[in-house]
C-alpha cells in the first residue's frame, strides 16, 4: 500500500499536464451534471411548494342543485387522487375575492361570482398529467361550467426540469467519456514509462492487482479532486445566480458527497478500463 | 519438479520453435541447455517461468500446469522460481539494495523483513560493500550478482538463467558460474542456457542439447543407457 501510494503520487509528477487535464475533464463532467442538477433541484423545490397549493377549481352553474352538488362531492372525494373537496358558495367566493383583492372591494359589491368545488390532490398526484386527468373527469358533470387549474406554468416548470435533467445527464456523460479517454491516455503513457519496472514486477511474481493498484489510486485521487473542483464551480455558479437572479438552494452534504463519489467512480473506472489492457501489453 | 510433455511451441510470425520436447528436471539438479543460436533454448526457459505457454503439450512446474493456467497462478508460481538474463534487467534509478528489495516489496513482504533479507542476499552474492551503489557503477559481473540476489529473494526452488554469463569476460564468468554452483549446492535447482562450451565441458553436469527445437542429446539419458561412456 505504501508503495502503491508513492507510485500514485509519482504519477502526478511524471505527467503533470495530463493529470491536470484528467482532473479538469472530470470536473467539467461533474460540473455539467451539477449545474443542471442544481436547476432541477431548485425547480423541484419550487414545484413542491407550488404543488401543495395545486387545486382544481370547478366553477358551478348558477342553477346547480344542492343535492347534485352533494352527490358529486361524494363521488369526487372518493377518487384515489383526491385529498379533499370543499364547496364554496357564491357568497363565500365573493368574500374571498374581496379579502384577497381588498383595494378592488367595490368592484365585487354588485357582482356575482359562481360557486365552486375546490379540489385538493394527494401527494404524488400533483403532476400535470394527473391533474389534467382529474380535471377532465370533473368537467363531465353537467352542472360544472368550467374547470381551472394551474395548467400551463406547472407544465412548463415540469418540462424545464426534465430538459435540465436530460441536458445534465447528456453533457455530464459526454464529459465523463472524455475524462475516461484522457485518463486512459495518461495511463497508457505511465505504463509505457514504467514498462521496465512492470515487467520486472511480473517476473518476480507481483500480481496484476498489485501492479494496477497505484494506477487505480491515482485515478481515485484525480476523481476526488475533479469532484471537489466541480463542487467549487457549481457552488460559485449557484451563488452568482442567487445574487443576480433568484435565490437558489445549494446541494446538501449528501448530494455534495455524491458528487465527490461520482468523481472517484469516473477516476477509478477510467483507470481500471485502461490499465488492465495496458499491463497485458507490456508482457 | 519441472516436466515438459510433448511440448510444441509455435510463434505467430516465425513458426515452429519447439518441436515435441519432453524432459524433466529433478529437485536440486543443475542442467545446462546448449545448442546453436535459434535452437529454442530461451523458448524452453520462457515456458518454464510461464512467460510463454506451449502451443501443444504440457508443461508442469512445481505443481502448476500450463493448460488452463491463470495470470494469478503464474504470478504465484514466479514467487517460487528465480530468473536471470544475459542483460541483467536491473532498475537503473535504484541502488543495488533497492533493486533487491523491490522484488520483496512487490509481492507484499512485510517492510521490517525486507532489510535483513536484502543484507543476507547481498552477502551471499558477495556484494554487501556495494549495496548503495547504482547498477551503472558496477561491473557486468557485479550487476549479474545483483540480478541473482534479486532472483533468490523468494527462496526459489529453481533458478532459471538465460545465458547469465553471455555479457561477461572469462574471470567474471567463472565467478558468476561458481556462485550458481554454490547456490545449487545449497539445494536450489539451476537451469542454465549457455553458449559457453568450455564451461559446460569442465563442469560435468547434466546437459540438454537443443537443436532446431528438439532435444537432440540429454546426458542423463546417455548415462542411463551407457554409463561407461560419460566423460
Ligand atoms: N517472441 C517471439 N516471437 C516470434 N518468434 C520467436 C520469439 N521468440 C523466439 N522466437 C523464434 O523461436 C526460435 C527459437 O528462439 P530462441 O530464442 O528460443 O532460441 P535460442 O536457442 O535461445 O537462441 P539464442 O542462443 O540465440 O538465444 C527462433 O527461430 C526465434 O526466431
Ligand atoms: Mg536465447
Amino acid at each position: 500500500m505504501r508503495l502503491a501510494v508513492r507510485e500514485a503520487m509519482l504519477g502526478f509528477k511524471r505527467a503533470p499536464v495530463l493529470s491536470a487535464l484528467s482532473i479538469t475533464t472530470i470536473a467539467f463532467s461533474l460540473f455539467a451534471f451539477g449545474l443542471f442538477s442544481l436547476v432541477a433541484l431548485n425547480i423541484r423545490n419550487t414545484l413542491r411548494a407550488v404543488e401543495s397549493r395545486v387545486e382544481i377549481r370547478a366553477f358551478l352553474a348558477e342553477n346547480a342543485e344542492a343535492e347534485a352538488i352533494a352527490a358529486a362531492m361524494g363521488d369526487i372525494g372518493g377518487f384515489k387522487e383526491v385529498a379533499r373537496v370543499e364547496y364554496v358558495t357564491p357568497e363565500q367566493a365573493l368574500e374571498r375575492a374581496k379579502r384577497e383583492m381588498g383595494e378592488f372591494k367595490d368592484v365585487f359589491e354588485a357582482g356575482f361570482l359562481p360557486g365552486s368545488l375546490d379540489i385538493r390532490l394527494r401527494d404524488g398526484f400533483r403532476d400535470p398529467t394527473t391533474v389534467k386527468r382529474v380535471a377532465d373527469r370533473v368537467r363531465t358533470y353537467a352542472f360544472v361550467d368550467d374547470v381551472r387549474f394551474g395548467e400551463e406554468w406547472v407544465q412548463k416548470l415540469y418540462s424545464i426540469r426534465n430538459i435540465a435533467t436530460a441536458a445534465g445527464i447528456i453533457l455530464g456523460l459526454a464529459f465523463a467519456a472524455v475524462a475516461i479517454i484522457v485518463i486512459g491516455a495518461t495511463i497508457r503513457m505511465a505504463v509505457m514509462a514504467r514498462s521496465r519496472e512492470i515487467s520486472i514486477m511480473r517476473l518476480v511474481g507481483a500480481t496484476d492487482g498489485f501492479i494496477q493498484r497505484p494506477f487505480l489510486i491515482e485515478g481515485f485521487v484525480k476523481g476526488v479532486l475533479g469532484g471537489a473542483l466541480a463542487l467549487g464551480l457549481t457552488w460559485l455558479a449557484s451563488s452568482l445566480i442567487s445574487r443576480y437572479f433568484i435565490r437558489t438552494e445549494f446541494f446538501d452534504a449528501r448530494l455534495a458527497f455524491l458528487g465527490l463519489l461520482g468523481g472517484a467512480v469516473i477516476g477509478v473506472v477510467g483507470s481500471a478500463v485502461s490499465v488492465g489492457r495496458q499491463i497485458r501489453r507490456v508482457l | 519438479m519441472i516436466r515438459f510433455a510433448n511440448v510444441f511451441k509455435e510463434y505467430p510470425r516465425t513458426g515452429v520453435a519447439l518441436n515435441d520436447v519432453s524432459f524433466s528436471v529433478n529437485k536440486g539438479e543443475f542442467v545446462f541447455l546448449t545448442g546453436p543460436s535459434g535452437a529454442g533454448k530461451s523458448s524452453i526457459l520462457k515456458l518454464i517461468y510461464f512467460d510463454e505457454l506451449p502451443s501443444r503439450g504440457d508443461v508442469w512446474v512445481s505443481g502448476t500446469r500450463s493448460k488452463g493456467v491463470t495470470r494469478k497462478e503464474i504470478s504465484l508460481l514466479r514467487r517460487k522460481l528465480g530468473v536471470v538474463f544475459q542483460d541483467f534487467r536491473l532498475l537503473e534509478d535504484r541502488t543495488v539494495e533497492q533493486n533487491v528489495a523491490f522484488a520483496l516489496d512487490v509481492i507484499g513482504t512485510p517492510p521490517e523483513k525486507i532489510h535483513p533479507k536484502v543484507s543476507r542476499l547481498l552477502t551471499q552474492v558477495g556484494l554487501s560493500s556495494k549495496s548503495t551503489n547504482y547498477p551503472r557503477e558496477l561491473s557486468g559481473g557485479e550487476q549479474q550478482r545483483v540480478a541473482i540476489a534479486r532472483a533468490l529473494a523468494n527462496d526459489p526452488f529453481v533458478l532459471v538463467a538465460d545465458e547469465p554469463t553471455g555479457n561477461l569476460d572469462d574471470r567474471a564468468t567463472r565467478g558468476v558460474f561458481q556462485l550458481l554452483r554454490d547456490i545449487n549446492a545449497a539445494g536450489t535447482a539451476v537451469v542454465m542456457a549457455t553458449h559457453n562450451i568450455d564451461l559446460v565441458k569442465r563442469a560435468n553436469l547434466r546437459v540438454l542439447e537443443i537443436n532446431r527445437g528438439q532435444v537432440v542429446f540429454d546426458s542423463a539419458e546417455e548415462k542411463r543407457r551407457a554409463p561407461e561412456l560419460t566423460p
